[in-house]
């Protein structure tokens, strides 16, 4: 069986790399790439440790192949911070202590990241639906939920 | 496993009936990526059709109606604000499906081929009167989305047969349609019992009905009956009282742990009464 060949750009990055068509593009980004921020918590896609934006849509990668990765573009936690400064959600997720495992955080923080890009200003109902399909067992979702809220409205008056 | 990214659909079924062994077609992949994972399906052949020019579009057609591309996933459905006010039960239905990410991904026509019983989105076309095209070895032919799914996990469509795009009515002035699913918490969930209600009126008469129940027998059901029940009056009690109990009618359950035979048809006419009033009000709201 011979490996496809995929071109693709992650964190705005182009990146190639050979991958076995049943691979899942968190296979590649975990083994091939050595993007381990996207965790395996299910892998059916109910969990959301996975979450990654591809083409600015948030998706489980999970759920899709490594092979469907080709000309798209597709952002991982890896690339939220720049550098050593940290994004507003993910200073606001420390202050807030909205973590303590950390398995969840960085599908969280991507979908949290992807919600503000589209709605600055989210009632905390429409945070919690849109992370709806990120599950966390350690929080309890309240420290989560505030640490977004309050990192949009830091980042409207911000703009 | 072969995996290929065909440039046209007669490239795919071309694909698909020369190739031996398991095919399954790809387009979001929610449901096929979790069945290959679970080893439930385990694909010689993947045909992954998102490459094929239209898959993605949206299209109004000339007679108000609309083209929803293979492709289309259930967040692009709820973004296009157009469709949302002619079909509104059917985006509600589709966005009802999955988490944030699924929807991302999801598609009307994935969810008509998973064949699940308690598929959301399959009540509301059944009930918009959606069509499906289907190409295949045979030629071209178009299909009642009913007439897809054949019990869980099964459908209708042959060897080398694909669907290439789904056609929703024109709405028209006076129509309106809804779907509700009932599931013991708030999100994340797979029905216990859907129903979708598509009517048109002319002021409080209604002149058109259709009504179709989800996760209440081994496919969708169009309760043919709604029609007689419902075309020639206006939603009274009485009329509500019958459409339920024709709801409750055409159940034909399993007992699991989500419901039981009894629950269920209850719930059935339950959503039927609640469905139709949904559709009537936005029938008559379209109507001003």
């Amino acid at each position: 069986m011979s490996k496809l060949h995929v071109t693709t750009k992650i964190n705005g990055d182009e990146v190639e790399f050979l991958c076995d068509p049943r691979e899942t593009l968190l296979d590649v980004l975990r083994d091939r790439l050595g993007l381990t921020g996207a965790k395996e918590g299910c892998g059916t896609g109910d969990c959301g440790a996975c979450s990654v934006t591809v083409d600015g849509r948030l998706v489980c990668s999970c759920l899709m192949l490594g092979a469907e990765a080709e000309g798209k573009e597709i952002a991982t936690v890896e690339g939220i911070a720049e550098g050593e400064a940290l994004h507003p959600l993910q200073k606001k997720f420390i202050e807030y202590a909205a973590l303590q495992c950390g398995i969840c955080t960085p599908g969280i923080l991507v979908a949290a990241k992807n919600l503000l890009e589209k709605n600055p200003d989210p009632t905390e109902e429409q945070v919690r639906y849109w992370l709806a399909g990120n599950l966390c067992r350690c929080t309890g979702y309240d420290k989560i939920i505030r640490a977004v809220m309050d990192t949009a409205a830091e980042m409207r008056e911000a703009s | 496993m072969h995996y290929h990214r065909p440039a046209t659909f007669e490239d795919a079924v071309a694909l698909a009936t020369g190739s031996e062994g398991v095919t399954r077609f790809l387009a979001g992949g929610t449901d096929v990526l979790v069945q290959m994972r679970a080893d439930i399906v385990t694909p010689d052949t993947l045909i992954d059709i998102k490459a094929i020019p239209g898959t993605h579009e949206i299209a109004r057609q000339e007679d108000g109606g609309w083209r929803i591309g293979v492709a289309v996933t259930g967040a692009e459905m709820r973004e296009h604000a157009e469709l949302g006010r002619d079909w509104p039960g059917l985006v509600e239905a589709m966005d009802l499906i999955g988490s944030t990410q699924v929807q991302g991904r999801a598609t009307l026509t994935g969810n008509l081929c998973n064949a699940s019983p308690a598929a959301d989105s399959v009540p509301a076309m059944i009930a918009a009167g959606v069509t499906a095209t289907i190409t295949g070895p045979g030629g071209t032919r178009t299909v009642p989305v009913e007439e897809i799914p054949a019990g869980p996990g099964k459908t209708t469509l042959a060897r080398g047969e694909i669907i290439t795009a789904l056609h929703v009515p024109p709405r028209g002035t006076e129509g309106g349609d809804a779907y509700l699913r009932f599931i013991p918490r708030t999100e994340m969930d797979i029905a216990v019992v859907g129903c979708g209600v598509n009517l048109t009126v002319e002021g409080d008469t209604i002149t058109h009905a259709r009504m179709a129940l989800g996760a209440v027998a081994p496919t969708a059901v169009l309760v043919h009956a709604a029609e007689d029940a419902l075309v020639g009056r206006t939603l009274d009690e009485d009329a509500l009282t019958a459409l339920a109990d024709l709801a409750e009618a055409s159940c034909n359950p399993i007992d699991d742990k989500r419901g039981t035979i009894k629950f269920r048809t209850h719930v059935a006419g339950v959503l039927a009464r609640r469905t139709a009033k949904i559709a009537f009000d936005r029938a008559k709201g379209a109507a001003k």
